[in-house]
């Protein structure tokens, strides 16, 4: 295991203000900061789907933004529509939607997929256009530089950086091995 | 003759080591354009951040300086300016930072070859290129903060918004005395 946790520690801790799935005072907290135009981000989406159901109740699942905007000119705008779909609670929906189609994620696709999720679309449109969301997004991408991120995905496991290879078993045993 | 008695015969008194902290920065003159050049002079009274990476076009150098296209805004409300530096041509510097749409200067250390980078005990002979190293330069010319990276590893920006926020620190009783 030492190999994969890195001296790299969380400098915001997971709170309230995050996007989380499972409780909070969960044992094991597992958190990908992530940007839905990276394809190694669209690749790791469903380990860890399968992580999750693995783990259970045992495991809080959260995610932040780390858009890299110049190299993927769509990401900022798919990260304030996962926002703006949050704040008609449906981020969680949105996020898999984003993910689940990473090679469509011009304006237009995303109005559809606020449309797909039965949202309040205008409402979401006009939150995307008018940066209603961008703030929020940046504080995302800040605490992952102050954390020591150089790009994505990056994975944190109850606050240690984990450096290993992405696949649901090393991830999962890595996970086990810090909850003992 | 192996390397390293080479090495000893061209510079009998070894590398000389990274520059520390508290060391006046050397002066350089560099291209940044066919007809431009920086020095260091010019920025007087200014935090300034020198990024040495090894090679333009190599993919985690892409990485870093995509990362740090992504948070100028941040280091420019700390104040502080960024310098990319190599020893590639300034028209590879060119091509570089137009594929990669960057928003900051890069230094050409080509002519002699890894001169500045020697100054700042950088260079890797060896190989012929610069370590992956980065400086934060006060205001008055003195190094605040250095680390050189793992040649392959991406080392963030996380080390240098706190440098610049320490600097920040610094300066900012120093000023209440003034309007005081």
């Amino acid at each position: 295991m030492k190999a994969t946790i890195s001296p790299e520690r969380l400098t915001l801790p997971i709170g309230t203000r995050d996007h989380i799935q499972g409780l909070i005072k969960a044992p094991m907290i597992l958190l990908e900061y992530g940007d839905y135009e990276c394809p190694f981000c669209g690749q790791a989406h469903p380990v860890l789907k399968q992580i999750q159901q693995a783990l259970g109740k045992k495991l809080c699942f959260a995610y932040r933004h780390f858009p890299l905007t110049q190299v993927h000119p769509h990401s900022e705008h798919a990260a304030e529509a996962a926002e703006a779909a949050e704040a008609q609670g449906s981020f969680w929906e949105m996020h898999d939607l984003l993910f689940e189609n990473q090679e469509a994620l011009e304006d237009e696709y995303l109005a559809s997929y606020a449309t797909a999720l039965e949202l309040d679309v205008s409402r979401v449109v006009e939150e995307v256009l008018s940066g209603a969301h961008t703030a929020r997004v940046r504080e995302d991408f800040l605490s992952g530089i102050k954390s020591g991120l150089n790009g994505t995905p990056t994975f944190f496991m109850n606050g240690m950086r984990y450096d290993g290879p992405r696949d649901a078993r090393t991830m999962i045993a890595t996970l086990e091995e810090l909850y003992v | 003759m192996n390397h390293e008695a080479k090495y000893n015969q061209l510079y009998p008194k070894g590398r000389p080591a990274t520059l520390r902290p508290g060391t006046k920065a050397p002066e350089f003159c560099l291209k940044t354009t066919p007809d431009q050049s920086v020095s260091l002079i010019d920025f007087q009274g200014q935090p300034i951040i020198l990024a040495f990476y090894p090679a333009d076009w190599s993919p985690v150098c892409g990485d870093q300086m995509a990362l740090y296209n992504e948070i100028l805004p941040e280091f420019q409300k700390l104040g502080a300016e960024l310098l990319g530096i190599s020893v590639d041509g300034v028209w590879c510097h060119a091509a570089f930072a137009k594929d990669r749409k960057l928003h900051f200067p890069l230094l050409s250390d080509f002519e002699p070859k890894g001169a500045m980078a020697r100054n700042y005990g950088v260079y890797r002979d060896g190989d012929g290129v610069t370590e992956r190293a980065l400086f934060v330069i006060d205001g008055d010319g003195v190094i605040r903060w250095s680390y050189v990276s793992p040649i392959g590893i991406n080392p963030g920006a996380g080390g240098i918004l706190v440098a610049l926020e320490d600097l920040q620190k610094r300066e900012e009783p120093h000023k209440e005395e003034v309007t005081a």
